[in-house]
């Protein structure tokens, strides 16, 4: 596993979040995740302009092996998705930080650090599940 | 933790995601499930299945006890080493287990059957056995490798021992021989030509490492499972078990009806059956959108009923997911399959859905 992107928030279901500059914010799942799931093959994307509530079903991806649901990081609104994957979902594997993202999201309210993990929280709770 | 093969340190030492697997500890994957699936399709994988239970049946009527046993008729096998897929069905004509049986002599029978199922099969064996005088021996010393893709005979050959390869490479499909203390068999679970070889535990690792030396790649059970779906062969626990017929699971070809006066067992509860208009379809289904179609989704034919996926998943060959489905009587090609609770549209087609690397149905 290479080392978390240090830039990034990150949470227990194994999602990552990026502060844009204007106020929104970028989520897709973790190199851990993708990992887990094995190989993607689908990803059923939300609508733009879809509202989602904190820890609300908002995208789903499937590997060969499972489906597995992305919850939303944060009440918000989707702004835009990742049409890419519609046709290259293995993307999420080769590139989760960048080109595998997600969604991107209009914050309802301001963005809460404190309800979010930090890269050494997250690494911390890595190396326990791996315990 | 759970049982380990003789091949268990070439996996961790292959970077195998290990998973538990009916109480063994299994390889998934060794990085990615998918280019396992398409090594075997285009070169040559092998799996192990020393988890796979050995079990030697030996005796004067072990004829006999075959013929009551399992559905499929043994006696068709008349040539040594002859191998016939059949499954051994309850008193209620539900399957106990589905296995590999190879005729050694009319004495002398060799039958592998699921790892999952070790237990209650061999206990079924042995209550019936009985009767019949047979010694049953299972062979739990022995590891066995399944080498699996078009060139997978070719690579392979020079690990076995020269006095044997020359006829083990002349093995014709579904036929398998001894090899010193080796077995081989022209057999597997791809769709895809190859070999399945037990071995002495003592072979494991080196008969391992000359495998991958030649090419050959390793494979885990995640591709063991798209690459068996492909071909449209069952799974035992998935696509059918004790309450389901073989004839309601693609498996009528397995039962051998003739000789009228042969009594297997369970052979008057799937007689009534047989040709009953309310016998359930088993067929393929190729999604026609975009999305993945898993077990125990709820298949929709409309104006029909209801039937269920027994498997599901993505094909990596097709590119598109397919299923193996237990659906309703009728004449129909259509159907839509529930997926988180939208309707999905599926054409039912004819498998397999791929064979010997190529895809079998009109996509």
């Amino acid at each position: 596993m290479n080392e978390l992107p240090g830039d990034l928030l990150y949470t227990n279901d194994h999602e990552w979040l990026r502060r844009e500059g204007d106020g929104s914010v970028t989520v897709g799942i973790t190199e851990h995740a993708a990992a887990a799931l094995g190989d993607l093959v689908y990803v059923e994307l939300p609508e733009v302009g879809q509202d989602v509530e904190t820890g609300g079903e908002m995208a789903v991806v499937e590997s060969v092996k499972a489906a597995s649901d992305v919850y939303a990081p944060i009440a918000g609104s989707i702004a835009a998705v990742n049409d890419d994957l519609a046709d290259e979902p293995e993307k999420i594997n080769a590139d989760p930080y960048g080109d595998g993202w997600i969604v991107r999201m209009t914050l309802s309210d301001g963005l809460d650090e404190s309800e979010l993990m930090t890269p050494d929280a997250y690494q911390q709770m890595l190396d326990e599940l791996d315990d | 933790m759970g049982a380990k093969t003789p091949h268990y340190d070439k996996h961790v030492e292959a970077g195998a995601r290990i998973v538990d697997f009916g109480g063994w500890d299994m390889p998934l994957h060794y990085g990615s499930q998918k280019e396992e699936h398409f090594a075997v399709r285009q070169n040559a994988g092998v799996f192990d299945v020393s988890h796979m239970t050995i079990v030697d049946l030996t005796g004067e009527r072990a004829r006999d006890f075959l013929q009551y046993l399992v559905a499929n008729d043994v006696a068709k096998l008349k040539d040594y080493g002859k191998a016939l897929y059949t499954c051994m069905l309850n008193a209620d004509g539900g399957v106990v287990d589905d296995l590999i049986v190879y005729y050694m002599s009319d004495t002398d029978y060799r039958m592998v059957v699921n790892a999952a199922t070790r237990e209650k099969d061999l206990a079924w064996i042995r209550e019936h056995a009985g009767a019949f005088d047979i010694e049953v021996v299972e062979r739990s010393e022995l590891a066995m490798l399944a080498v699996q893709g078009p060139n997978a005979r070719e690579l392979a050959a020079p690990c076995i021992d020269a006095e044997y390869r020359e006829a083990a490479l002349a093995l014709k499909p579904f036929y398998g021989m001894d090899a010193g203390e080796w077995f081989v068999a022209r057999t597997g679970y791809t769709g895809e030509d190859g070999w399945e070889i037990v071995m002495p535990a003592a072979d494991a690792h080196s008969a391992w490492d000359r495998l991958l030396a030649a090419g050959v790649s390793p494979a885990g059970l995640g591709a063991r499972d798209t690459l068996r779906l492909e071909a449209a062969m069952n799974l035992y626990g998935s696509d059918m078990d004790e309450t389901v017929s073989p004839l309601e699971a693609g498996l009528a070809w397995t039962i051998a009806w003739e000789p009228a006066e042969r009594d297997f067992i369970g052979r008057s509860a799937i007689e009534a059956l047989r040709n009953s208009p309310d016998r359930q379809r088993f067929v393929g289904l190729l999604l026609e959108d975009k999305g993945v179609l898993r077990n125990h989704q709820k298949v929709v034919v409309d104006g029909v009923g209801e039937g269920e996926i027994t498997s599901g998943g993505f094909s990596p060959t097709i590119g598109r997911s397919i299923a193996l489905a237990r659906v309703p009587a009728g004449d129909y090609d259509r159907a839509q399959v529930e997926v988180r609770g939208k309707l999905l549209d599926v054409r039912i087609v004819k498998t397999p859905f791929v064979r010997n690397g190529q895809i079998r149905i009109d996509v």
